[in-house]
């Protein structure tokens, strides 16, 4: 269990050192929500009524930015072959950095996500549904994420392949939470948001670990 | 059992499949045209649609064949996963791009249907946007196939990718029906009148047949591609080593 949790303190450490891409991953967050309100022009009444989906989308962007991190440095200097043969269950290694990664890419986001949703005005009322939503939903994101960057961790350019192969796996997140904030069945999306990260963190530690098997023997 | 592995021989299949291609190409052509001239003039025009209603018989097929597609793939992705199966795993690698072809061209009718009836190309329905996804999924397939150039690593990751997106499909399918459909009922569907007469029933499940015996058919064509060119591969590495490894660099 200490061995796990070491893998979480380091991965922290090293998405938040110079080059280590968590602080991008905020800004780039930022950024999106920015562009969408520049597009769409000084109507402060469709932004704030395309906000949870705006802040939604960002959020999904910003993290299949960071995907590339969870395994790169590992396969570079050689230790994810130790963490391979040192583990004893390679799926419970794929789900502590799928936590590390929520805790240094993620968590971040949701602590920075009412700042864009007062640049977008989003009603009051919709605050602590957009925070509970992203507290649910965005583990999903980083499981799922984990699984998408162990199957391309042995190719030259994974990032982009990478955002393809996650990209339709993370199409109900989206649409469940975004409903969430926005109509009135917020709270059976919650639940079915719920489900899908319960669902996530059975399924993709264990398709990780195989696609991490088979990259690399 | 014993014929199934015997059939992981090249040489075996060949023997076997060559012979076999001919009849369903032979029984696809005659399904279709049998089941177009059913749908083209021996069936009625829709009472609301008319005559467009006839893009029914190439639209429905080529949707049921998105999904069927995928199932073979996922199907053989796991026998060559579990089993090691090599004509399993060349299945699962062949059978992708025809199902995308199926899934594109289900979309691309559906839209020439949709112009009419809906007066859209395209709308944001429940149906449609899952097989845009699904037709995403083919794509990410694809796109894993072609990044990994070892064919036993590319066998095994891509079946973990297609195994997982099986398992996913009845998820992202109801996440997009509810999101159309948790506050308001469908309305915007098909207004293909009350239900189904039969004389429309047997052009489009003709149809339907047609464009089986045609997967099947360009599936055993291109599995056979595949065996010949991987053979071709090993043949130029037995004869020209040095060259054979440079062009596959350059590839």
């Amino acid at each position: 269990m200490s061995a796990l949790g070491a893998i979480i303190i380091r991965d922290i450490r090293l998405a938040w050192r110079a080059g280590g891409g968590a602080l991008q991953g905020i800004i780039f967050f930022i950024l999106i929500g920015v562009f969408f309100s520049f597009a769409i022009g000084p109507n402060i009444a469709l932004i704030a009524s395309i906000a949870p989906p705006v802040i939604w989308a960002a959020a999904l962007l910003a993290t299949q930015l960071s995907l590339d991190q969870i395994w790169r440095a590992d396969k570079e200097d050689g230790s994810l072959e130790i963490l391979i043969e040192a583990s004893d269950g390679l799926s419970l290694t794929a789900l502590t950095k799928a936590i590390a990664h929520w805790l240094a890419s993620l968590a971040p986001i949701i602590v920075i996500a009412p700042a864009l949703a007062i640049m977008l005005n989003l009603p009051s009322t919709k605050y602590s549904p957009l925070i509970l939503s992203l507290l649910i939903g965005t583990p999903a994101l980083s499981l799922i994420g984990t699984f998408g960057a162990a199957l391309a961790i042995s190719l030259p350019r994974a990032g982009l392949l990478t955002a393809i192969l996650t990209g339709p796996l993370y199409i109900p997140i989206l649409i469940f939470g975004a409903g969430a904030i926005g109509n009135a069945n917020g709270s059976a999306n919650l639940m079915l948001l719920a489900a899908y990260s319960l669902f996530a963190a059975i399924i993709s530690p264990l398709a990780a670990a195989a696609a991490l098997r088979f990259n690399l023997d | 059992m014993a014929f199934i592995s015997e059939l992981a021989n090249p040489v075996v299949f060949e023997r076997y499949a060559r012979p076999v291609q001919p009849w369903l190409i032979g029984i696809a052509c005659t399904l279709a045209a049998i089941g177009l001239y059913f749908g083209i003039f021996n069936s009625p025009a829709d009472y609301q649609q008319g005559d467009t209603v006839r893009i029914m018989y190439v639209h429905v097929p080529a949707a049921w064949l998105a999904m069927f597609c995928y199932s073979t793939m996922a199907v053989a992705a796991i026998v060559g996963f579990i089993w090691k199966h090599p004509l399993a795993d060349v299945a699962a690698k062949e059978a992708a791009p025809i199902g995308a072809a199926f899934t594109f061209l289900a979309l691309f009718t559906g839209s020439i249907w949709g112009k009419p009836m809906w007066g859209a190309w395209w709308v944001w329905d429940a149906r449609l946007t899952s097989v845009l996804i699904l037709f995403f999924m083919y794509i990410g397939y694809i796109a894993l196939w072609q990044a990994i150039p070892d064919k036993q690593r590319a066998a095994r990751l891509t079946a973990i990718l297609a195994i997982v997106g099986f398992i996913n499909i009845p998820i992202i399918k109801f996440s997009v029906e509810w999101w159309s459909s948790l506050h308001q009922p469908a309305s915007i569907l098909r207004a293909d009148g009350p239900t189904i007469d039969s004389s429309m029933l047997t052009p489009l499940f003709l149809m339907i047949a047609a464009y089986m015996f045609a997967f099947a058919a360009m599936l055993l064509q291109s599995m056979r591609n595949e065996l010949a060119s991987r053979r071709l591969a090993r043949l130029d590495m037995q004869s020209n080593p040095v060259a054979s490894i440079v062009a596959g660099d350059a590839q």
